[in-house]
Parts: C-alpha cells; structure tokens; sequence
C-alpha cells in the first residue's frame, strides 16, 4: 500500500482537495478520464498479485495469467462502475478477478446482485473515501496478525478453496478475531447504503 | 431507497453462505438466491462488501508472481476492441434483476404441479437445482427434495412454518436436519425462489426407504 499523498481530486462535485492512495488515484483516472498510464500502473501492481492468487487457489501457470488479463480488461471495461465510496482498489478488483474466475473456469453466468446507483448529482465524499481506505488498511494489519494456521484459513476461504460447509466448520475462530474489524466496517456500509438507491 | 426495497427483512442469509459467494464458491443455484436476497436486503449486502474488502486484502497481501512480459502490451493494445456486454435485466415487479437475469429477461412460465402449485426451474446442475414456486395461499409448500442445504426466498406472499413466519425478502435456511411443513399464509399466492442441493445418496428405493426411516 503506497503511502497517501495530497492531490486534487476532480470529481462530478468539482475541484477537491484530498488525499487518496495512488491506487485510487489511478482507479479515479481510469474511470473518469480513460487514463492508459494510470491503467498500466495497475496492471503492473495487481494483475502479477492476481496470477499468484489464481495460482494459490489452484490454477495453472498459463491460465492463472488468462484469467488475470481478462480480469484486468474487465476493470477497464467496467470503471464506469468503480465506486470508492463502496470499495476499495482492492476489493473492488478481487470481485473482477472472483467474476473472471467462474465465467472461464466453470463457464457459468455467475448471479450478480442488482448494482446500487448513486443519487443523482450526489458529490463525491472525500472524507468517506479516505476513511474507507484507511479501513481497508486495518483489514489487512488485522489478518497479518493472526496466528500462522487462522490467517491459513482466512486466505485458503477467500482464494476459494472451502466450500460454505467448511466455511462454517473452520473460519469460526480467525472470523471471531477479525470480526470486530469487519462489523465496523458493516456499520459504515449499512449508514452508506442508506444513501443510495436500486434502479 | 425504491419502493421495492425491503425494509423489514427479518430472515438473512448467514455469514459462511455470505464469505462463500464473495469468495465466488458457492455453487450457482445458492449464489442466485444470495445474489437476489442481497438485491433486497442492505444489511446483508453491506456484509457482502466487508467479505469482499476481506478478499481485497487476502489479494494485496498475495505474492505476485511474474508475467510474460508481453502481456501488458498484449493488454494495452486490446484496450479499444468493442466488448458486447450482455445487457442486465432489470427489476421487473417482484422479480429482482437476478430472477430476471436467469428469466432470461421474459416472465416466468409456470407449469402445473398439483394442488395448484406451480414451477419453473430456473437453472439445474449436478450440483442442484434453484426454481421459482408459486403456491396459492393455505397450500402446502411441496417437497422439492430436502438433501443438503436448502434456501428458500420469498418474492410475494408469505409461508409458515415450525421455525417461524417468512415475508417478502426472507430467507429459510434448512439442511437435512430440519423437518418442517412450510405452508403459504391465507390470501395473496406464495411466490418463492427455491433453491435445492442436489440428492447425492440413494437412488433405488429400497435405501431410500432404509434413509427416511434412519434419517441418514
């Protein structure tokens, strides 16, 4: 994670000054002004760390990379869609790269919730950005502190290796351990959520 | 908020079924009921979010492994090519958009299946089966097969059972180790998304018997 740095921030509400992470940084230039610097500076920082992720969770070499190309058009096909009020560079590319994964593995339509929309003419909210990110920061301290064999079972249940049954038998202890982390991010998402609206 | 979102929603979805589509494992006839619960319900899509900041970190935190050098300038040079998306089938009145999506965009067609109830299947793998179900008020609901996990979600209508009373939005999570009778209240037809694991046991009846009665 790179360290934050102040720059402005020209959103749909107009000229802000604030500090976001360079990834966002870079997410926000892709999406808004179809910036190909800023989408080769993510493919040289996620699209390696999504081969090695693919790979964990039991792909081939050659395909893990496929399915790590094809996730990364994906983010700049989708962009439109990248809220980072909602989610971070992070999670937001894990969902590509999940989607990506079960469309060319299982050749499957994966069933996608319906997408909330923001409120017309609702400007973005810079302080909520950096909160999030800075959530999303202790999320990862969070799991690198847990003991060895609990971090295990975090990583193998979000590289996809436990089915919901397993998940139920084993991620009871380390969820316990990071649960504190993640209801308080619920409670943000939930006040956050209140905002918006289904089409 | 619409005017379809479900503000009451009492019944969720539970956190390892919740871990287990974020992490993109969940079977496909489960993920369309988490995909359509989560559609109504924003506590549970909030906690589809945090799951997937989770995933976002187990993925920064993953070693990268090198790529062939040529794949970034592969991808740049693809930047431009058209993609066709499918179009996303919209919220279409108790359907949300994933019912309408696996509807293939047209109303359900029903077909007959006794006592007034009626189906259609939505979508059928090895691994199981999810169907819409309509079943006019004081019906039984009928048993579609009860091996493994079982989610029920409610569209229109409510159901009753031993466990409790579903409403739109709702959804009765049940393995094999409940026994209970849902049954449609009084009034408007129950229409529900049903999704089934399918039966891996016993196919000759003699063990089918031997199953019900040792409820193995």
């Amino acid at each position: 994670m790179m360290p934050p740095e102040v720059v402005a921030c020209c959103g749909h509400g107009g000229e802000r000054l604030t500090e976001f992470s360079e990834e966002t940084q870079a997410m926000l230039a892709i999406r808004d002004e179809r910036d190909r610097a800023a989408f080769a500076k993510l493919f040289r920082l996620f699209a390696p760390r999504i081969k090695g992720f693919l790979i964990k969770g039991g792909c081939g070499a050659a395909q893990a990379e496929e399915i790590a190309q094809e996730a990364m058009l994906r983010v700049w096909h989708k962009a439109a869609l990248y809220d980072p009020h909602r989610a971070n560079v992070s999670a937001w590319i894990f969902t590509i790269a999940r989607n990506a994964r079960v469309d060319m593995l299982r050749r499957e339509a994966r069933p996608m919730p319906e997408e909330m929309k923001e409120e017309p003419g609702s400007e973005p909210d810079a302080g909520q950005i950096v909160a999030l990110e800075q959530e999303a920061t202790q999320l990862r301290e969070a799991i690198a502190g847990l003991k060895p064999a609990q971090r295990e079972v975090i990583e193998r249940a979000y590289l996809g290796e436990l089915t919901h049954q397993e998940l139920s038998e084993e991620m009871g202890i380390p969820m316990g351990t990071i649960k504190s982390r993640i209801r308080l991010g619920l409670e943000r998402l939930r006040h956050d959520l209140k905002g918006l609206r289904t089409p | 908020m619409s005017e379809h979102e479900m503000t009451d929603v009492k019944h969720h979805l539970t956190d390892p079924i919740i871990a287990a589509y974020a992490a993109g494992t969940l079977p496909e006839h489960l993920a369309l009921v988490v995909a359509t619960h989560v559609s109504l319900c924003d506590s549970c899509r909030a906690a589809l979010e945090a799951h997937e900041a989770m995933g976002g970190a187990v993925l920064d935190q993953t070693e990268a492994v090198a790529l062939d050098d040529d794949l970034l300038p592969a991808t740049l040079a693809q930047l431009d090519q058209p993609r066709t998306e499918a179009p996303v089938p919209a919220r279409q009145g108790i359907f949300p958009g994933p019912v309408m999506a696996a509807l293939k965009g047209h109303p359900p067609r029903w077909k007959a299946a006794g006592m007034g109830v009626k189906q259609q299947i939505l979508c059928a793998t090895p691994e199981g089966t999810v169907r819409l179900l309509y079943i006019p008020g004081g019906v039984a609901v009928p048993d579609h097969g009860h091996k493994g996990l079982e989610l029920t979600l409610v569209l229109q209508g409510s159901f009753s059972d031993e466990t409790g009373h579903f409403g739109p939005g709702d959804v009765e999570i049940a393995d094999d180790t409940l026994e209970h009778t849902p049954i449609a209240d009084p009034g408007p037809a129950c229409i529900c998304l049903a999704a089934t694991d399918a039966p891996l046991r016993f196919n000759s009846w003699v063990p089918r018997l031997a199953q019900r009665f040792l409820k193995i």
